[in-house]
């Protein structure tokens, strides 16, 4: 059995493997080259501005190819489960194959089992040697962006470490479950391209925060952890966020006052040192002048007010506790879908 | 155990639908079976059933004593060759052959390679580029090598040419002989199954309407034909009828002997009978209404 799914699974795998190949000979070819590049230029760069400079100036050199690299670690699980999984079964039942499959002398939960064991695990392989390839080729990267756009932030998190390889398996598990259900490979591939995108936005934007405890603070407002300052001259608000601290994911962020209350910050601020027109480009910013913003008058005065911003946060390293939360929780789905597959095809189908 | 298949009451519901309802039959070894009716009778769905590829809603069935794809074992010796002869069309035939050769026990290698040669197929083509008869021709194949004790066709002439369709069941008679097999046949034309069977199954409207010998079948069927009359003995059942203002004919299934010499009576060819039994309206209905 294991023979005729590798026979059927042949094409499809030398498409994404062949893919992976060429991707990986790419970054094996300039993968040295970037990191030695990166490592000689911190070493001449000498003070803390020039280097921070220079790994801004360093990114932005390379951030076309990195959010590319990114977005294909993104991108494979859904691949993987559009092309891999929806087709897997759905095109059995469609072409009445499985009427062949079925009597040979094999059970169909065997053929399901080694459908499902032999094809899953070269999803995960793919997007573990994806993953992996494109986060050996990034390291400099991301150390180079690490205070502006850590890997912690939602879209990087998931390019990261080994959750794709759980999207790879749950998008799999998906597709497969789908071409169960519909019977009809296009069907499935189109639904499993819904949910699974549906599935990777709830957990990005409602779950993925809850999986762990996050920290809470309250820090000061200064130049340093600004990420952005608000001010709306027609209504007279003023609102500014914080970051919580370096290479953290920050969930909430609320201006607080000398008493601990929630508050907004006073209108006169805005008429008053924190002035425009030097209006709060804050280092999210790539092209700023560093040494731009609000003047340091501006943070004495929040500071003497007594207002805080009042954060909750993910510190960096939560990153792997959060990493293997959110892979079991896709494993978990796994399982779940695989389950219902057997199920549903030795009960239901015929 | 001499029963290649046994069902009791069994029956198969499609939502409110009974694709075959309380079907009773007692099939015994060695046997060719033609199971014979019109498109959507329960064909298919009687021999899904005895191949284990879907479940009784009632009833039960039992195919060579076990349970259908109960386990690798019962699945190794009933083989299928399912409606429409499906293969895949990406593989080889050889890739075929290899197929049932890693899947089955009990697989004849030397007789599937013998047979793709005798049918002047090479291993290397693809199957999605075979005509239908020689596609049916491979699912003929793998049925035959896997060595099963029963082989069951749905419809595997009903798309083939009349060519093909005698090179088809002329390849399976051979096989028959040669390996001892049991084997279920179905169609919805009785010519295909007249030269074939010997033992026939007419299934109208999801239920078993007669089952037998075919030569028993054929010495207990008469046709009478003489003046008006609209009941007959007890011992003579109806099968189909059909009257004039003078004239009265009955096709009646009757062990005894037809005595009566107002009777003309005549052979009932096979694919008479199956014509009766599928055409046969329930007694009670006026004849005049239907007419």
């Amino acid at each position: 059995m294991i023979w005729l799914t590798l026979r059927q699974f042949r094409v499809q795998a030398a498409m994404v493997f062949g893919g992976l190949a060429l991707l990986g000979a790419a970054l094996a070819a300039s993968g040295p080259g970037l990191s030695g590049r990166y490592d000689r230029g911190l070493a001449a760069c000498g003070s803390r501005d020039a280097c921070s400079n220079f790994s801004r100036m360093f990114f932005n050199d390379h951030q076309v190819q990195y959010g590319a690299l990114l977005g294909l670690v993104i991108l494979l699980p859904a691949v993987i489960g559009l092309f891999w999984g929806a087709p897997l079964i759905a095109r059995e039942l469609e072409s009445g194959t499985h009427r062949l499959a079925w009597n040979q002398s094999i059970t169909r939960t065997r053929w399901l089992a080694v459908k499902l064991g032999v094809v899953g695990l070269a999803a995960m392989v793919a997007a573990g040697l994806a993953v992996r390839a494109a986060n050996w080729w990034a390291a400099p990267l991301d150390e180079a962006v690490a205070d502006r756009f850590p890997r912690m932030a939602p879209v990087a998190f998931s390019a990261h470490g080994i959750v794709p390889i759980g999207y790879a398996a749950f998008a799999f598990a998906l597709g497969v479950t789908m071409g169960v259900l519909t019977r009809r490979t296009l069907t499935a591939m189109a639904i499993t391209l819904v949910v699974f995108v549906g599935v990777q936005v709830a957990m990005l934007v409602w779950v993925r925060a809850h999986l762990l405890p996050a920290e809470r603070a309250t820090v000061p407002i200064t130049l340093e952890n600004l990420s952005q300052m608000t001010l709306d001259q027609g209504s007279k608000v003023m609102t500014v966020q914080t970051d919580a601290e370096p290479g953290a994911w920050t969930i909430t962020n609320h201006t607080v006052d000398a008493s601990g209350r929630p508050a907004g910050l006073p209108a006169s601020l805005m008429s008053g040192p924190c002035a425009p027109p030097r209006m709060a480009p804050g280092p999210q910013d790539p092209n700023a002048d560093p040494d731009g913003g609000p003047s340091k008058a501006c943070f004495t005065e929040i500071a003497r007010l007594g207002y805080k911003q009042r954060v909750t946060f993910h510190p960096a390293g939560h990153f792997w506790p959060l990493q293997w939360a959110e892979t079991g929780l896709f494993a978990a789905l796994t399982l779940g879908l695989s389950g219902f597959c057997f199920h549903w095809t030795r009960r239901r189908v015929s | 155990m001499s029963a290649v298949l046994q069902a009791e009451g069994l029956g198969k519901r499609y939502g409110k639908r009974w694709a075959l309802a309380d079907c009773t039959l007692d099939i015994p070894e060695g046997r060719i079976v033609g199971l014979v009716g019109p498109n959507g009778a329960g064909k298919t769905t009687l021999l899904n059933l005895a191949v284990g590829q879907i479940r009784p809603t009632a009833g039960s069935i039992r195919v060579l004593g076990g349970v259908p794809a109960s386990g690798p074992e019962q699945l190794a010796k009933v083989g299928y060759v399912a409606q429409d002869t499906p293969t895949y069309s990406s593989l080889s035939i050889g890739d075929h052959l290899k197929l049932g050769a890693r899947l089955n026990p009990r697989w004849d290698d030397a007789f599937a390679r013998e047979r793709i040669g005798r049918l002047g197929l090479g291993l290397g083509h693809r199957a999605g580029k075979l005509s239908g008869g020689q596609r049916a021709q491979l699912a003929l194949t793998l049925g035959i090598a896997k060595r099963p004790e029963l082989l069951i066709l749905d419809e595997p002439v009903a798309a083939l040419d009349p060519l093909a369709r005698r090179e088809f069941l002329q390849g399976l008679m051979e096989a028959v002989a040669e390996h001892s097999l049991s084997v279920v046949l179905s169609s919805h034309l009785v010519s295909d199954l007249e030269r074939t069977c010997d033992y026939l199954i007419v299934l109208v409207d999801s239920r078993v309407r007669v089952a037998g010998d075919v030569d028993e079948l054929l010495a207990t069927h008469h046709r009478l034909s003489g003046p008006r009359r609209d009941t007959l003995p007890e011992d003579q059942h109806i099968v189909s009828e059909s009257h004039t203002d003078r004239q009265s004919t009955f096709i009646v299934r009757s062990d005894g002997p037809i005595l009566d010499p107002a009777w003309t009576v005549g052979q009932v060819g096979l694919e008479d009978l199956v014509l009766a039994y599928m055409t046969a309206t329930p007694r009670r209905p006026t004849l005049e209404a239907i007419r």
